[in-house]
């Protein structure tokens, strides 16, 4: 394009068909450290090649490098960050080049799509024009009417419908989806041969990451491109890469083939990393595999191997030098272990190197559910707010919908899964519980005791039966007060005697396996993992009845959520509680719950029996959902069918007339008009599904369906 | 964002017995060393407590009273006798600066530590509460954000001619907070919405506790900082005022009169103005270096808000 | 409609915030001594009837007063000034030399401010941004009062060092002078400089700091890092992604500002002669004209909900989210 491009851009031109496209050998970066501080050391020898059309996976906890290695190779990371080692986009280098060369590589030879489609787009321009200029950017001679053509072409082609209409609309117009398939085009825009994709489907829906693998798997096809697919989403790489590298401390810990990571794992940390996972595919409840202890800090590694000080094959020389990635097995397999022969020989697997918590048996198991005590009961309840409009000049739309006549009950120790996308009013739910207020409709009735007809006193002791864990470790404990002070607020509110608090205070802390010594800290000296069984400790102080929790492993990365989720299951049987666990991530709702409640926009489309539903559901939305997320087994998952949806969620201003989900629906376009009439006109309720004990649908034409 | 765990095996096992406040001591202390870790706040405090030092032994160590008046020296320059020269009356141009430099210190400080803590009450019952309460108490903050707060100040003046400083400091305080309260109003709206105050009202904490427990403490950095921002703008707006004569009036001086009084022979006699407010800039600029040092430090987020 | 109802709340808190102002100059100011005062004193009858023909006989009740003042405002007669003129003549006289002042200081300040600001993140820790921090750093620490004596008292210097009136610092143009148009036009130019050079410096060194603190934010932001992923530079980049998203908060950070520059108006207005509201109020507070006194008030409030109405504008206008569809 101009004279200064001395490589040829071209796929094939110049190079050998099997050479790599993108070479990245012993990537180093370093963040020198501000002041006083220690130097982070972000990313530490990372090398792979990726050839044509492949697709790579890199995989790693939070920290773990695996961002910062692809945003060095984009020259994308802050001037201050240092980066060595060697970056070859068709056997050039890019280490090095000036912002001017580099900008003529990235978005044409070299893309990328970001994770978080919220914050990528600039607010205040048209996605349009924003992706008109992606193209401009590389074809100045292009009229502008030409690069608005070539925008509403990509926006087709990534499956956004009327195109033409929404290339004029704003980035906070979109949902989250439509902005990642803008993302999508945008890297796609100049046919690239590499596309860098950082977790492009952690901030999204389940439905709504199978669209988008989808889209990215047509990017793939358009353009040929090789995809660098980065994820802490076992499940998502098993499906869609061919090679993977896994990270842990800045450094490739193991990489190969799917089949090899997966079956044939010889690096301890990996094999924990799959044994942490709770299984959708997975009837039995068996404890899942923690690994104990956090990461370590970037800045201050000890000597050796970096995963040492957790690992359970730990030797002697493991804490004196790192090891390096060298080959195990087959050819195309390395691994960073000492130990790692000696795995391949005795064939171990992660239930044998790591040891597996026991779980005491629930004493009330064998009592059928009929004969334990309600309580919780939601019956008919509803919640509805003004959607208000505009920041200057603010006014009153349209009404919300965000719980719209639901209905359940939670017995004695057993736990209901409330299930959904965001949107679909499951945290709205138990906000109501949870207040204890009158809702607008419908009863909400805790242990015999119905909300909003208590009075103050009544409403006070009510709050000691229910108590509520969050999502979010960083912001619910208050950082400016020590643990001893967070653990105690309840305590103290409802005036248990002083002298007693300090011991009991300290029976919590060793309660969720805790040390009493943490009680004079903060908040903030604790890992993620460790502030949420913080969370718990302060609901569990009063001794409550019914334990709410609001996805309450969602934000920790899996090695730390098997040991809160360990923990819940002990708990429960321990103390005899009851939960009602809110989450999105379908698997750890089959791992813990006993029963489970599908909502959708406001409503419950499928309830019942934990295992009934798992194992054959009948709604299709449920089918979906089920069906939409990706199974950590390489095998399992090429063999499956996904379900994808069409769309995004409707608007809950302004939901569809008769079944909510039938817009939607897969099993809706199947049916004939006269059939499509019902579910237009009428909205259906749960009914029981004939011969099964625990298992309702609301869905006219409900049809058991085993998926896993 | 991890304290590894190695790092929390460190600490030692629980304090001594007695008493069930286990409480941590060096948590302020820890505060305090991030403090002193800026060069800027180390500077400014350095500078702050320099000029209050110099400004309350300088009057003692000075050969002049505040009231003496030379009969022998007008407006004569700087020299052994007069180490800042004299004004039009004989007055000991040192000697009084220091005693203005007094006044503009403690005004300073004392309207702002009154509008912090009025903004910080305001603001987070109008964001905790919302609806009603926020709707009224917002209306008096716009009501009085559409009259700037100097010029009711001045229609004042008349009234407040022989009623001293303290009622001056006062009203300074009641115009000046409704800026920082919309401030406040708004991160309580998000702290709100936190999962610990969440959990605190889940647990039956009556409103007004979580306020002061979880709302005004966590937004301890804000107050902080603001209060300093408030400080100088507290200096400044005295000076402004005083250099009008709607301010501090005599007997009493500060440095505002003081300019005012040395603004009208700069050219002439330099010393009556260059002193006076050479050191009212640095003392602005000390609290200004303390501000903005301590929003780096306690605040590394919040970068954003305003000078 | 809900501009329409905008507009009226702004009425409403003008009126409150005028009222207030009148009834806070009645009560404090008093215009009775004005007379008693003079030399030879004039006999009590004639007071009484010259303060009962302004309406400022404090003998009235106060409601009373007030409300002859507010019915004569209702009509658009702000009342008579101390002297016996109509208020409404010195406000049409005088609101012009404070607009220009305002109109002119402000946008020089702001878009000098702005662009030098968001300069400096960009160059971050670099020598031009550590020069220009610095020089707003100074400057904020300056009140407006002292900028204006400063930089009067440097010209007076400079004036007699050179033998020449190179700078005007009093007045707003020369009295009495006949130069044709285009003299009086370089006058009055001349005569301009100064005042509207310290308002401008007040303005820059808060806006500078301000946009720079934004910039700031945005630079690490992800929409800059995509832009430069599709392929601009990082210049272009921040110009063109940054720098617009960066200009939204600013928008709004210039109502907070506004009464703190009417402040500063006032201050210059006084210290350079120019007869413009804010100095008509300080010398009215002085001369217990509380109709005047009233009057700017009612002006003053009218420039802050202008402002506040405008800056709406202004941020509906570079911010798509906000817009009403």
């Amino acid at each position: 394009m101009t004279s200064t491009e001395t490589q040829p851009a071209g796929p094939d031109a110049g190079s050998a068909p099997d050479a790599p496209v993108l070479e990245v050998t012993d990537l180093h970066v370093t963040f020198p450290a501000a002041g006083q501080g220690r130097d982070v050391h972000a990313v530490r020898g990372v090398s792979y090649q990726l050839r044509r059309g492949e697709i790579l996976g890199i995989v790693g906890e939070s920290g773990s490098g695996k961002s910062v290695s692809s945003l060095a190779a984009m020259g994308l990371l802050p001037e201050y960050a240092e980066v060595t080692g060697s970056v070859r986009l068709h056997g050039r280098e890019l280490l090095g080049l000036d912002d001017r060369q580099l900008a003529k590589v990235r978005g044409r030879t070299i893309s990328m799509v970001f994770q978080d489609p919220l914050s990528a787009l600039t607010p205040v321009y048209t996605v349009g024009d924003q992706l008109a200029e992606a193209v401009r950017v590389h074809n100045p001679d292009l009229p502008k009417a030409q690069a608005a053509a070539r925008a509403v072409e990509l926006l087709r082609l990534v499956g956004i419908p009327n195109a033409e209409q929404r290339y004029r609309a704003f980035p906070h117009e979109f949902s989250g989806g439509m902005r990642q398939r803008v993302m999508i085009a945008m890297a796609m825009a100049n046919d690239p041969d590499v596309i860098i994709c950082d977790e492009p489907t952690t901030a999204l829906d389940v439905t709504i990451q199978a669209q988008i693998l989808e889209v990215l798997k047509t990017a793939q096809r358009e353009t040929g491109a090789a995809i660098v697919m980065i994820t802490h989403d076992l499940g998502v790489v098993a499906g869609f890469v061919d090679r993977v590298l896994v990270m842990y401390a800045g450094r490739p810990v193991e990489l190969g083939t799917v089949d090899d990571v997966y079956y044939r794992t010889r690096m301890p940390y990996t094999m924990g990393l799959l044994g942490s996972v709770p299984r959708l595919d997975f009837q039995d409840k068996a404890p899942l595999v923690p690994i104990k202890g956090t990461p370590p800090s970037l800045s201050d590694l000890p000597p050796g191997c970096p995963f040492a000080p957790r690992c359970p094959l730990v030797r002697e020389e493991c804490t004196t030098g790192e090891p390096p990635l060298v080959r195990v097995g087959a050819e195309t397999h390395q691994a960073a272990c000492v130990r790692a022969a000696e795995i391949e020989a005795n064939e171990w697997t992660a239930a044998d190197i790591y040891p597996v918590p026991e779980i005491p048996e629930d004493a009330a198991a064998g009592t059928p559910r009929e004969d334990r005590e309600v309580v919780l009961e939601v019956d008919d309840l509803i919640k509805h707010h003004p959607l208000m409009k505009g920041a200057v000049f603010k006014r009153r739309v349209g009404t919300v919908y965000a719980v719209d006549g639901i209905s359940f009950d939670i017995r004695e120790r057993e736990t209901l899964g409330l299930v959904g996308e965001s949107g679909c009013g499951k945290s709205t739910t138990l906000m109501e519980i949870l207040s204890l207020n009158a809702p607008q409709r419908g009863r909400v009735v805790v242990l015999g005791r119905e909300s909003g007809r208590l009075g103050w006193r009544d409403r006070f002791a009510v709050r000691r039966e229910v108590q509520v864990v969050f999502q979010d470790p960083m912001s619910s404990l208050d950082p400016r007060m020590p643990v001893f002070d967070i653990i105690a607020e309840p305590l103290r509110t409802h005036g248990h005697p002083r002298e007693a608090l300090r011991s009991r205070v300290h029976e919590l802390l060793r309660l969720v396996g805790l040390e009493p010594a943490h009680a004079t800290r903060y908040p903030a000296e604790f890992s993620g993992g460790q502030r949420q069984r913080i969370g718990i400790a302060r609901a569990l102080a009063l001794e409550p009845r019914l334990l709410v929790l609001d996805e309450p492993v969602s934000a920790l990365d899996v090695s730390i959520q098997a040991g809160v989720i360990n923990l819940l299951d002990e708990l429960k049987a321990r103390l005899g509680l009851s939960y009602l666990f809110v989450a999105h991530d379908l698997s750890v709702i089959r791992h813990l719950a006993d029963r489970v409640a599908v909502m959708y926009l406001g409503r419950i489309v499928e309830i019942g029996d934990v295992d009934a539903i798992y194992g054959a559901p009948a709604h299709p939305y449920t089918q979906a959902l089920l069906s939409a997320i990706p199974i950590p087994d390489p095998e399992k998952e090429r063999s499956r069918t996904h379900i994808v949806l069409e769309g995004d969620l409707p608007n809950p201003a302004n939901p569809p007339s008769g079944c909510r989900f039938r817009t939607r629906c897969q099993k809706f376009r199947q049916l004939g008009d006269d059939e499509r009439q019902r579910c237009l006109d009428e909205e259906p309720a749960v009914i029981p599904l004939a011969g099964a004990a625990d298992h309702g649908a609301a869905c006219h034409y409900a049809e058991e369906r085993e998926l896993l | 964002m991890s304290m590894s765990a190695e790092r929390a095996a460190v600490v030692t096992g629980p304090g001594p017995e007695g008493g069930d406040e286990t409480r941590v001591p060096g948590r302020w202390s820890a505060v305090g060393r991030q403090m002193l870790r800026t060069r800027r706040v180390v500077l400014g405090i350095g500078l702050i407590a320099g000029l209050a030092a110099v400004s309350w032994i300088g009057p003692l160590v000075s050969p002049w009273e505040f009231g003496d008046r030379d009969f022998a020296a007008f407006l004569q320059p700087p020299s052994p006798d007069h180490w800042f020269g004299t004004d039009n009356t004989g007055r000991d141009i040192f000697t009084i600066t220091m005693v203005g430099m007094q006044k503009s210190l403690i005004i300073g400080l004392l309207a702002a530590v009154i509008t912090t803590v009025l903004a910080a009450i305001v603001g987070s019952f109008a964001g905790y509460f919302l609806g009603a309460t926020d709707k009224v108490l917002m209306w008096i903050t716009d009501l009085a954000l559409v009259l700037p707060s100097f010029l009711i100040l001045a229609i004042l003046y008349p009234a407040l001619r022989g009623q001293g400083w303290l009622i001056f400091v006062l009203l300074l305080a009641a115009f000046a907070w409704m800026v920082t309260a919309k401030m406040v109003r708004g991160m309580t709206i998000s702290l709100k919405e936190r999962e610990y105050v969440l959990a605190a009202r889940y647990m039956g904490v009556p409103a007004w506790k979580i306020i002061f427990r979880h709302i005004i403490p966590n937004m301890s950095s804000l107050l902080i900082v603001d209060a300093t921002i408030n400080v100088s703008s507290a200096i400044i707006a005295e000076t402004s005022l005083s250099y009008f004569g709607f301010g501090v009036q005599a007997p009493d001086v500060s440095l505002g009169s003081l300019i005012a009084l040395g603004a009208r022979q700069a050219v002439t006699h330099p010393w009556t103005f260059v002193f006076c407010t050479g050191l009212l800039v640095i003392l602005v600029l000390a609290v200004n270096l303390v501000g903005d040092g301590l929003r780096d430090a306690l605040d590394p987020q919040s970068k954003s808000r305003r000078i | 409609m809900f501009l329409a109802r905008r507009l009226l709340n702004y009425v409403v808190l003008i009126f409150l915030a005028s009222s207030f102002a009148y009834l806070l100059a009645a009560t404090t100011l008093d215009p009775r001594s004005n007379y008693e005062q003079l030399d030879p004193r004039p006999s009590q009858e004639s007071i009484e009837a010259r303060l009962d023909e302004l309406n400022l006989n404090d003998s009235t009740p106060l409601a009373e007063r007030y409300v002859t003042w507010v019915g004569g405002v209702a009509t658009g007669d702000f009342g008579l000034t101390i002297q016996g003129r109509s208020v409404n003549e010195e406000i049409a006289r005088k609101a012009g030399v404070t607009l220009r002042l305002i109109v002119v200081g402000t946008v020089i300040g702001c878009t000098v401010g702005v662009a030098i600001g968001a300069y400096a993140a960009v160059r971050q820790y670099r020598s031009f941004d550590r020069v220009s921090t610095g020089a707003a750093f100074l400057v904020l620490a300056i009140p407006t009062v002292v900028i204006a004596v400063s930089l009067q008292v440097s010209a007076v210097a400079i004036n007699q060092a050179a033998g020449v009136q190179i700078f005007q610092y009093g007045g707003e143009y020369t009295a009495g002078l006949d130069a044709g148009f285009w003299g009086t036009l370089g006058d009055r130019l001349q005569h301009m400089v100064l005042p509207t050079l310290t308002l401008a410096i007040a303005q820059f060194a808060a806006f500078s700091r301000y946009q720079r603190n934004m910039m700031l934010d945005v630079l690490g932001a992800d929409f800059v890092r995509t832009a430069m992923a599709k392929g601009l530079t990082r210049r272009a980049a921040l110009l063109k992604h940054a720098l617009r998203t960066a200009l939204i908060p600013t928008v709004t950070y210039f109502t907070f500002t506004f009464g703190i520059l009417l402040a500063g108006t006032t201050f210059t207005e006084k210290i350079y002669g120019w007869n413009g509201m804010g100095a008509w109020v300080v010398d009215s507070i002085f001369t217990n004209d509380v109709h005047a006194v009233a009057a700017v008030s009612c002006f003053m409030a009218v420039c802050v909900m202008a402002a506040s109405f405008l800056s709406d504008l202004l941020y509906a206008w570079l911010d798509p989210r906000v817009r009403v569809s």
